[in-house]
């Protein structure tokens, strides 16, 4: 099955990007397709590359740079929700890419569930 | 057609899960998960409410956020059932779509 | 049936789009970017509804003032979306009677349901965006 997935709120002060993540993990190693991760509201700050939390804690951002790298997982950071919080470009992580709302609607499209994680 | 609703906010401080509740159907199904999983342990003043819920709806709680609140399957309202990650894929396959109460 | 319609020129079948609000405006920032949603959406000729739950109905209150507290007033938008051929916009009536409001304090018509009604046309979708 195709899943598509929402992110709306940002890396460690909420869990949402964490439970993404997990379910992420979780439906790939059961054969499934995550067709695009989409990140909105505060969760464009996923994307922002130079996060640097303590050594003994995890780098979602990382996280999520490896699964794209691993899975050919699609990234998306919301242009305009970036462009509002300053992520740019320049500070984004490797496997995400900047694009506009349509990428969230065409995902609610063609993936067979849209899960969304947020507050 | 079945909806699997999904809730991340504990019933004992906000009103989520009550809407979550009014506005789902029988025969759906409601994965508490984050600080939900407040929302389905036994002996707090939320229980009663989604034990009622449960004789009508199918109720499960993420276990690995149960787990890391300090509570365990024996904490529970009865009929509560527990998933992992991989069973919450299960159920976002197994019903028609996912509602999230966020 | 209009969940089966086809797209010009494609061959996915036109979903249904519920978009859930349930956040009070101003204070957070999740209504204005859920509207912003709605809009690009209209585009992707879809089924589209936008149902206001519990402090959501708020969005959709008459007369508000954002002047002095800095913030953009995009409650007009609502009125526009007519235009985007975006025409249910559903409200639960529960939420509006525990806030002590009707459909008159609303800025733009909408259609009142009860849980019950509104719980059967959360059924009916094939994609819900919460905001």
């Amino acid at each position: 099955m195709k899943f598509g997935i929402l992110v709306n709120e940002g890396p460690y002060q909420h869990q949402a990007s964490d439970s993404a993540y997990q379910f992420v993990v979780a439906a790939l190693a059961k054969g499934h397709e995550i067709y695009r991760v989409f990140f909105y509201n505060d969760g464009v700050n996923n994307a922002n590359r130079l996060v640097e939390p303590p050594q003994d804690d995890r780098n979602i951002t990382q996280q999520w740079s490896k699964l794209a790298a691993d899975h050919g997982i699609d990234l998306v950071v919301c242009v305009a929700a970036a462009l509002r919080r300053g992520i740019k470009e320049e500070i984004l992580a490797p496997g995400f890419r900047i694009s506009g709302l349509g990428q969230l609607v065409e995902a609610g499209i063609k993936a067979d569930r849209l899960v969304v994680f947020g507050d | 057609m079945a909806v699997l609703h999904t809730t991340n906010k504990s019933p004992l401080q906000t009103r989520d899960l009550e809407s979550c509740l009014r506005l789902s159907r029988s025969g759906c199904g409601i994965l508490l998960m984050e600080d939900a999983v407040y929302g389905a342990l036994k002996g707090t003043a939320e229980s009663a409410k989604l034990a009622e819920a449960a004789k009508a709806r199918k109720i499960y709680v993420l276990g690995p956020d149960l787990a890391a609140r300090g509570f365990t399957p024996e904490h529970l309202v009865q009929g509560v059932k527990v998933v992992d990650y991989s069973g919450f894929v299960d159920l976002a396959v197994e019903y028609h779509h996912v509602q999230a109460w966020v | 049936m209009s969940g089966m319609e086809e797209n010009e020129g494609g061959t996915d079948k036109v979903k249904r789009f519920m978009f859930l609000n349930r956040k009070a405006p101003y204070g957070t920032i999740y209504a204005l970017e859920s509207l912003e949603v709605v809009l690009i959406g209209a585009a992707f000729d879809q089924n589209v509804s936008m149902v206001f739950v519990d402090d959501g109905v708020y969005q959709l209150k008459k007369g508000q003032q954002t002047k002095d507290i800095g913030q953009k007033n995009f409650s007009p938008t609502y009125r526009a979306l007519e235009d985007y051929d975006i025409e249910k916009l559903y409200v639960e009536q529960e939420s509006l009677e525990a806030r002590g409001l009707t459909a008159d304090d609303l800025l733009v018509p909408v259609e009142v349901l009860p849980s019950a009604a509104l719980g059967a046309l959360m059924e009916e979708q094939d994609v819900v965006l919460s905001f």
